[in-house]
């Protein structure tokens, strides 16, 4: 049986691996070391995450803390790619993307392009995604959505501990700017993860569970929850087709389609703001390249459009859990033309 | 007639890391009389799809099992017992078997001692045993496969003989950094395996690329080779479909792995989402294209097999068969025929390549001789 | 002068500077024909900076640039055919016609690319110089910018992290009196931008932004300090613009006769052949001679640009990530 490990360790192993094959891999980012220049332990924090933890002993300088100036950082990162280096930096927050949006939106993500074709820009920023944690309103968004909108960014949402080991690894590999967007509460999620270095490419969709009723499109932390209903639905008979297409951009339409061509039923979960989100682009796909599969309505179920709350009341009813979804599993099993 | 003449079908366990397997349909309808070895029922694992076949004999007189039912290892699928049990009697064993039945604890099946590993030619090789017995099978899959090919297979020939079962270089769990991808430094690798386990004697169980192997192994080291048997093996003609060895190396998604793989078998369905991505999660692992390119080299060139090793048939001096599936599209059935009279062929009708799967207790008959 | 520089040194930056001069006024010319698509921002009359920071770097030391970006460009090395070309926005230009006057990159020669944002090149140029620090090249990265982005987060928080990871950068500020139409007196809350190096703890130097030798020597220090492993520095360097924010811009923001003074009074360019043909014993001939290179060099880069193709329309989507 193969060996379970923590999502977070599914991270640091990535890391570490990659650290270890290819030394113009480098990490950065605020507190990764965790606490350099302060009286204690150098290595002792590895970072807010704690998935940093070690590395500072295994690579030196190849891992920085830097100051709270994520421009500064992020634009380094940026920089250190077009001049050969494989960084990897850690934005502590997705929140944070406004305090150094220039740097990946105009920068990274434009060089290949706009210097036709002679820039690479192979960074990498690990960020912190999603609501769960009564992080209120500026550490709990899922802004994937906004990167996903920019040409030239790679988009990854990992949502177990296998995935986020082989595409971190195939993001620090990847020759493109790519935002890897971790969950914060996948962190403790245990799963199998092999041992060895892996890659899992992008615009590849994993089919979680195959069914031929509903087809139910997930993201991140939705995943666990479409899983968990579409195995509860399979007793009363309503079977139901997962998927999670891994990364936002490049995006596994063929995979999508193929499903609500099967099931001609599509609802689609995402934790992000509704207006201009995945749900609304994924819809919009179908709408567009699969209509005439269509059996019934497509069913978004996203968070409402507000900032999150920080009360836990408020909080757990933003979030579009396993009930939402399953209501809206049987609305358009349901459905009567 | 009592109820110790009733006979529980129980979920089978298939292979090492099966914990539950799912009901995909029932072949026979409740009141059948089954014999040993009839297809009762249709059950799909984390592998594959596969039909279980009746142990016992009896009427079946309950399904206890519904389709699309999950269970773990061990549940009650159906009953079987004479017509001349009442079904007060059936009933009453049905609900004290649930009432006991306890399902494998996850963590036993976690942490159990179940694969090992042994260092051969710097190669770290993965591989299992399983069963007591005096005689002795070790298992060798063929190329992309893993010890996980023989999963129908390994209990049923543990039941008469310790089987081991390994994964090749650059396979499975084993190093992937292959040094030497000829089916001659392969088999030199797999005599050096069984003689750090002070085996001999063996019946060696190739398939495809692993009946080149064992078969070079056995002509090369005649004293560790008691018995030999081929599975669709490679090396016996040169016609092979290299367009499946090439398209198995370059697919990267479930989308160009799918209709590979089917070329695997006569039967597409048996071919499943979690088989594909077992075989996916495999082919990502660093190092496993270089590997898989090494190794197809050294067997196959200018879309012709390139190990000639019927002329060497006759060399045996040991027991020796050959099973072909007679709708094997990767390696034709045709080059079972016309061996030399030592060697014995079955070829079973409406069977793929992937023999030991397909045809599971034909193909275990057969090895046990 | 501290390190003499020969007179083959003297005879390329004067090339260079020259060059720079030519091309910026031949775009004036061709921009108001109407054959330039988009924006252009010239560089003429602030040379003697590009050159002198230039001539104290090699191909493996990093630029990055702004919107006022030819004269770093010409000055790190770029091809001018090239350059040419991708301001007419032609498939042969530096960036195959898909960047343009603002994004002219050449990574060859350790040119990070010009920049439509203002502050977007110093933190990409601490990227550039942690890249020399950890592999050890002794290389050196420099942020061109100007008065405006003197005053952006980037620059202070790039400055920051340059001092506090003790990286081989130089930033030189080129304070030409106007973010666009806004004076630096205005703008810049300290009297010389090069004060503000004490906060972030490098050295800072105002200079002549006129006169090549002071640019020159100014870089020589802020270089040599970097390539040893001591740090970043602040040059500041004073200078003037002969056209407007960008070509199309009437400048009547500016005082009268202002660019008309300038040129007579402060121009780099005959400052500095002066000094080549009377301290340095150059004659005038061979500067002459240089002029008249320069101007077939860029008779020829706009002959070449004009007559070279557009991008095909297949263009449009290469050398980005498309699956869609």
């Amino acid at each position: 049986m193969a060996r379970k490990i923590l999502f977070q360790d599914a991270i640091r192993e990535a890391l570490d691996q990659e650290m270890a094959r290819d030394p113009s891999v480098i990490v950065m980012g605020e507190d990764v070391v965790g606490g350099t220049g302060a009286p204690g332990e150098m290595d002792a924090w590895g970072g807010v995450l704690g998935v940093t933890k070690g590395l500072y002993g295994k690579y030196g300088n190849r891992i920085m803390d830097t100051p709270i100036s994520e421009s500064a950082f992020v634009g380094a990162a940026v920089g250190a790619a077009t001049c050969g280096m494989r960084p990897v930096v850690e934005l502590m927050f997705i929140d944070f993307m406004g305090v150094c949006f220039d740097q990946i939106y105009n920068q990274a993500a434009k060089f290949r392009y706009m210097f036709g074709g002679k820039a690479q820009t192979p960074v990498v920023v690990r960020t912190m995604i999603g609501a769960g944690f009564r992080a209120a309103a500026q550490h709990s968004q899922c802004l994937y959505p906004m990167f996903t909108h920019v040409p030239g960014l790679k988009v990854v949402v990992p949502s177990s501990p296998y995935d986020a080991k082989g595409l971190l690894i195939q993001a620090i590999r990847d020759n493109d700017p790519v935002i890897f967007c971790e969950h914060k509460a996948l962190y403790a999620m245990e799963g199998e993860v092999p041992e060895e270095s892996y890659t899992i490419p992008f615009g590849e969709a994993n089919v979680v569970r195959e069914g031929k009723d509903v087809t139910v499109v997930a993201l991140g932390r939705m995943v666990g929850f479409a899983t968990k209903v579409a195995d509860d639905l399979a007793k009363g008979g309503i079977s139901c087709e997962v998927i999670d297409p891994r990364t936002t951009s490049p995006f596994d339409e063929d995979t999508v389609l193929e499903s609500v061509e099967n099931t001609g039923r599509l609802v689609v979960v995402d934790e992000a703001s509704p207006r201009c989100g995945m749900a609304a682009d994924i819809a919009a796909l179908v709408a567009q390249k699969g209509f005439s599969f269509l059996e019934a309505p497509i069913e978004m179920v996203t968070a409402p459009h507000t900032p999150v709350p920080f009360n836990g009341v408020l909080e757990d009813l933003y979030i579009p859990g396993p009930a939402k979804i399953e209501a809206a599993i049987r609305k358009v099993k349901g459905y009567k033309g | 007639m009592s109820a110790s003449d009733i006979r529980p079908i129980t979920m089978p366990k298939w292979g090492l890391s099966m914990t539950e397997g799912k009901v995909v349909a029932w072949l026979v309808d409740e009141g059948r009389t089954i014999n040993v070895g009839d297809e009762l029922l249709d059950i799909e694992t984390e592998k594959i799809a596969n039909t279980f076949e009746a142990l016992d004999a009896g009427v079946l007189r309950r399904k206890v099992a519904d389709v699309d039912a999950s269970l773990p290892i061990g549940a009650l699928l159906g009953v079987l017992a004479p017509a001349s049990v009442s079904d007060a009697d059936v009933d009453a064993y049905i609900a004290e078997f649930q009432a006991n039945y306890v399902p494998p604890a996850v963590e036993e099946e976690a942490s159990g001692p179940r694969y090992e590993f042994l260092d051969v030619h710097g190669y770290r090789l993965r591989y299992t045993r399983t069963g007591e017995g005096t005689q002795i099978y070790v298992l060798v899959h063929g190329f992309g496969g893993d010890l996980d090919n023989w999963l129908f297979n390994i209990d049923a020939l543990a039941a008469v003989g310790t089987v081991y079962a390994l994964d090749l270089p650059g396979h499975g769990e084993s190093t992937k950094a292959v040094t030497a991808g000829s089916v001659q430094a392969l088999a030199e690798d797999l005599c050096a395996f069984l003689t750090s386990l002070e085996l001999s004697g063996v019946h060696l169980v190739g398939h495809s690329l692993g009946g080149a192997i064992c078969l070079a192994a056995a002509l090369a080291h005649p004293k560790l080779v008691g018995a030999l048997s081929l599975l669709a093996p490679a090396g016996l003609g040169p016609e092979i479909n290299a367009q499946y060895l090439a398209d198995f190396v370059a697919g990267e998604s479930r989308r160009d792995m799918k209709p590979v793989l089917q070329q695997l078998v006569a039967d597409p369905e048996l071919v499943n989402r979690t088989m594909i991505d077992a075989i996916l999660k495999y082919k990502r692992l660093d190092g496993v294209g270089r590997a898989l390119t090494a190794i197809a080299a050294g067997f196959v060139a200018g879309g012709k097999q390139s190990v000639a090793l019927r002329g060497r048939l006759g060399e045996l001096a040991i027991p020796a068969q050959v099973i072909w599936g007679a709708e094997d599209r990767i390696i034709p059935a045709s080059h079972a025929a016309g061996l030399p009279a030592g060697v014995t062929a079955t070829v079973l009708p409406g069977v793929g390549h992937l023999v030991q799967m397909e045809a599971a207790s034909d193909v275990n008959r057969l090895l046990k001789g | 002068m501290s390190v003499a520089l020969s007179v083959e040194d003297l005879l390329e930056a004067y090339r260079t500077m020259r060059t720079i001069r030519e091309f910026e006024d031949r775009l004036h010319v061709e921009f108001a024909k109407g054959g330039i698509p988009g924006f252009v921002h010239l560089y003429a009359g602030e040379e003697a900076s590009a050159t002198g920071v230039c001539m104290n770097l090699n191909d493996h030391d990093h630029i990055a640039s702004n919107h006022r970006g030819h004269g770093h460009s010409i000055a790190k090395g770029v091809d001018v055919h090239g350059m040419m070309a991708e301001i007419f926005g032609k498939r042969t230009g530096t960036c195959r016609g898909k960047g343009g006057s603002m994004h002219i990159a050449d990574f060859d020669r350790g040119m990070m690319g010009a920049n439509g944002i203002v502050g977007g090149g110093p933190p990409l140029v601490c990227g550039a110089a942690l890249a020399h620090k950890l592999r050890g090249t002794g290389g050196v990265a420099v942020a061109f910018f100007g008065d405006g982005a003197s005053n952006q987060g980037t620059t202070f928080e790039s400055m920051n992290l340059a001092s506090v990871w003790k990286l081989p950068v130089v930033f030189v500020a080129e304070n030409n009196g106007y973010a666009e139409a806004t004076a630096s007196k205005f703008s810049v809350a300290c009297g010389d931008i090069a004060t503000r190096a004490a906060a972030f703890g490098m050295p800072g130097v105002t200079v002549d932004g006129h006169d090549f030798f002071a640019v020159f020597e100014a870089m020589r220090i802020a270089t040599e300090r970097a390539r040893r492993g001591d740090g970043p520095s602040l040059i500041e360097c004073k200078l003037d613009r002969y056209y407007g924010h960008f070509e199309g811009d009437n400048q009547n923001y500016r005082g009268p006769d202002e660019v008309k003074n300038l040129r007579a009074n402060k121009d780099c360019l005959q400052r500095f052949a002066k000094a080549l043909t009377g301290d340095h014993g150059i004659a005038a001939e061979s500067l002459a001679a240089i002029d008249r290179d320069v101007l077939a060099l860029i008779e020829d880069a706009v002959a070449q640009a004009l007559a070279a193709p557009n991008p095909e329309p297949a263009d449009l989507l290469t050398d980005v990530y498309i699956k869609y």
